[in-house]
């Protein structure tokens, strides 16, 4: 038999296949999406997989640049994927994300959390003192119409209902919180100093601008107004920026991974952190406009607000609000038994 | 087929790797084309229908005070709708887009499967880096510039975008081929059942052009074709194609 002959005789071979991958494709489909939890069907991919990688490797070999070898390719991936992913479930993966892999992020960002608040409180104690000292300074940190308020001895939040109605406050205010938290973030990038700038801008205007309204006897009036939404909101500043924090220092020093893959890992490990960043402050948006200028909330209501508000952020933090843990296959084992 | 394209390799335990061809700038533009119409236009479509319903007559203009059920129903769903269609359908759909679905492209991770929803949200958090400072600038000069067309949200969450070809066309090709593989070898079968697929879609000097050149070399040696009319044509390659019929 000449080589033509018999490649011809393979590759017929071969195109006879095609309702076996075909099958393979449709159980690949249904387990990749959820549609089945057939024991059998997902005995058989294992069997699918070997023979699509059995006829892969014979279609590369006789037919490379063939319409069949690019099926057998897209099939042979997506089986490889669903045998090694499982099936996608929204709801499963949303409540291992909260439940343990923010968590497990947040104890990982311990350090750079620390860091971070530091550098946020010196940076406010620097401004409060700046403008103590110099209030004049206070036009870098705030608007003419804020300084002009508080000359005339009032909050510039004080009436604020009287022009913007809470629902629309509160969607300006939290939508703004968090692309100024994304950003904190994102900006680690440039090997960390962005977050390190945002950080330290914020500190210093928070510390300026209760110099200043402390300078004419408003600083409570302004705690009052803070205190209900400020507890998560700063909070969630200094996370937000320890994540930043997290990826510059990925790429200031990679390690032995590399400095793509050293950003890569720090930034899918901290990025995660950022989705509770949202979600709590999406509650901090909506105290600050129903809450916070609303006159008719009296202060130990607010703290209570607050303070409860960061004790809830903080049971999301560390996966306490799903409850207990279910026991993991390694504790399981080393659990002593009862008769 | 994607050969010349740089490709993602994954290894497998069955030994024979998981080969994805990575798409590059003009595919992931495309795709971003597409989906950025889509979401301009369901934004427009549901300001307007939302504010001439709120105004109870053909005017789009705002009120004239901050009104909470204005700004709720009519320009709060609208900015929704644009800003949050990417991460949303994203995670929904796993990565998939209507606009990379049209591309043919998909988003996969590093060792070839969908992408969890953490690398996904990131993926679209570095959005503010990448469309900076207009337009995408950063994100497309990444594209060009990296070995595996990545932009900085792929860096960070660690995704790639690969080819993704519509596998119900291909597996059509390979079933028609695979039926009238006999007389014709693997890849002349899969030459005349993609022609006669896609027969309707070329022009009839393309087609005729292609059938002649088949024929020529399959079955028709030393005849004549430069007469033949294009349905005669498709006859012969039909008949040239005839699935073998099995001896009874």
């Amino acid at each position: 038999m000449s080589t033509s002959a018999r490649q011809h005789a393979l590759s017929t071979a071969l195109l006879r296949r095609v309702p076996l991958w075909q099958q393979a494709e449709a159980r690949t489909e249904r387990l990749a999406r959820g549609r089945t939890d057939d024991a059998a069907d997902a005995v058989r991919l294992a069997d699918d997989y070997r023979l699509l990688a059995h006829d892969l490797a014979r279609a590369r070999a006789l037919m490379p640049r063939s319409r069949t070898r690019e099926y057998l390719e897209s099939v042979y991936a997506r089986t490889h994927a669903t045998l090694n992913h499982g099936a996608w479930r929204l709801g499963s993966t949303l409540r291992q994300l909260f439940r343990d892999d923010i968590p497990a992020a947040i104890v990982w960002l311990g350090p750079y959390l620390l860091w971070t608040t530091v550098i946020f409180v010196l940076a406010a104690l620097g401004g409060y003192a700046l403008v103590h000292r110099f209030p004049e300074l206070i036009a870098l940190f705030a608007s003419p119409d804020l300084i002009a308020s508080v000359e005339h001895g009032k909050l510039w939040t004080e009436g604020l209902l009287n022009v913007v109605p809470s629902s629309v406050l509160s969607v300006q205010i939290l939508a703004n919180n968090i692309v100024v938290s994304l950003f904190a973030y994102c900006a680690g990038f440039l090997f960390g100093l962005g977050t390190l700038y945002i950080l330290g801008l914020n500190g210093l205007m928070l510390g300026a601008v209760f110099a200043f309204v402390n300078e004419h006897s408003l600083g409570g009036d302004l705690f009052s107004f803070i205190v209900a939404h400020g507890c998560v909101e700063l909070s969630v500043m200094c996370l937000s920026g320890a994540a930043g924090a997290a990826v510059g220092e990925a790429l200031v020093r990679p390690g032995e991974l590399g400095r793509i893959a050293s950003f890569r890992s720090a930034a899918l490990r901290s990025g995660q952190v950022l989705i509770a960043c949202a979600v709590l402050l999406v509650g901090a948006g909506f105290i600050e406009g129903y809450v916070s200028p609303n006159a008719s909330f009296a202060l130990p209501a607010r703290i209570a607000i607050g303070v409860s508000y960061w004790l809830f952020m903080l049971a999301l933090l560390s996966g306490r609000l799903w409850g207990p843990r279910p026991p993991t296959a390694t504790t399981a084992l080393n659990t002593p038994q009862t008769a | 087929m994607n050969e010349a394209a740089p490709g993602l390799s994954v290894d497998s335990a069955t030994g024979i790797d998981v080969s994805l061809p990575l798409a590059g700038a003009g595919a992931r533009s495309y795709a971003f084309v597409i989906d950025w119409h889509i979401r301009l236009l369901l934004a427009l479509a549901w300001y307007t229908s939302a504010a001439l319903l709120y105004n109870g007559r053909l005017s789009l203009t705002p009120p004239l005070t901050n009104e909470a059920r204005w700004f709720g129903a009519v320009v709060a769903p609208a900015l929704a709708i644009y800003f949050l269609y990417h991460p949303l359908l994203e995670v929904l759909l796993r990565g998939d887009t209507p606009g990379k679905r049209t591309a043919g492209v998909r988003v996969v991770s590093r060792d070839g499967g969908a992408p969890g929803i953490g690398a996904l949200l990131v993926r679209n958090v570095f959005r503010l880096v990448d469309s900076l400072p207009l337009f995408y600038g950063l994100g497309l000069s990444l594209v060009v510039l990296t070995r595996e067309n990545v932009r900085c949200g792929d860096m960070a969450a660690g995704t790639l975008l690969v080819y993704s070809h519509a596998a119900s066309d291909l597996a059509l090709t390979t079933q028609q081929a695979a039926r009238r593989v006999g007389t014709l070898d693997a890849s002349g079968a899969e030459l005349v059942a993609e022609l006669l697929q896609r027969w309707p879609t070329l022009t009839a000097e393309a087609r005729a052009a292609l059938a002649r050149q088949l024929l020529t070399r399959y079955g028709t040696v030393g005849a004549d074709l430069s007469g033949v009319e294009d349905s005669a044509l498709r006859a012969r390659l039909e008949r040239l194609a005839q699935p073998e019929t099995v001896p009874t």
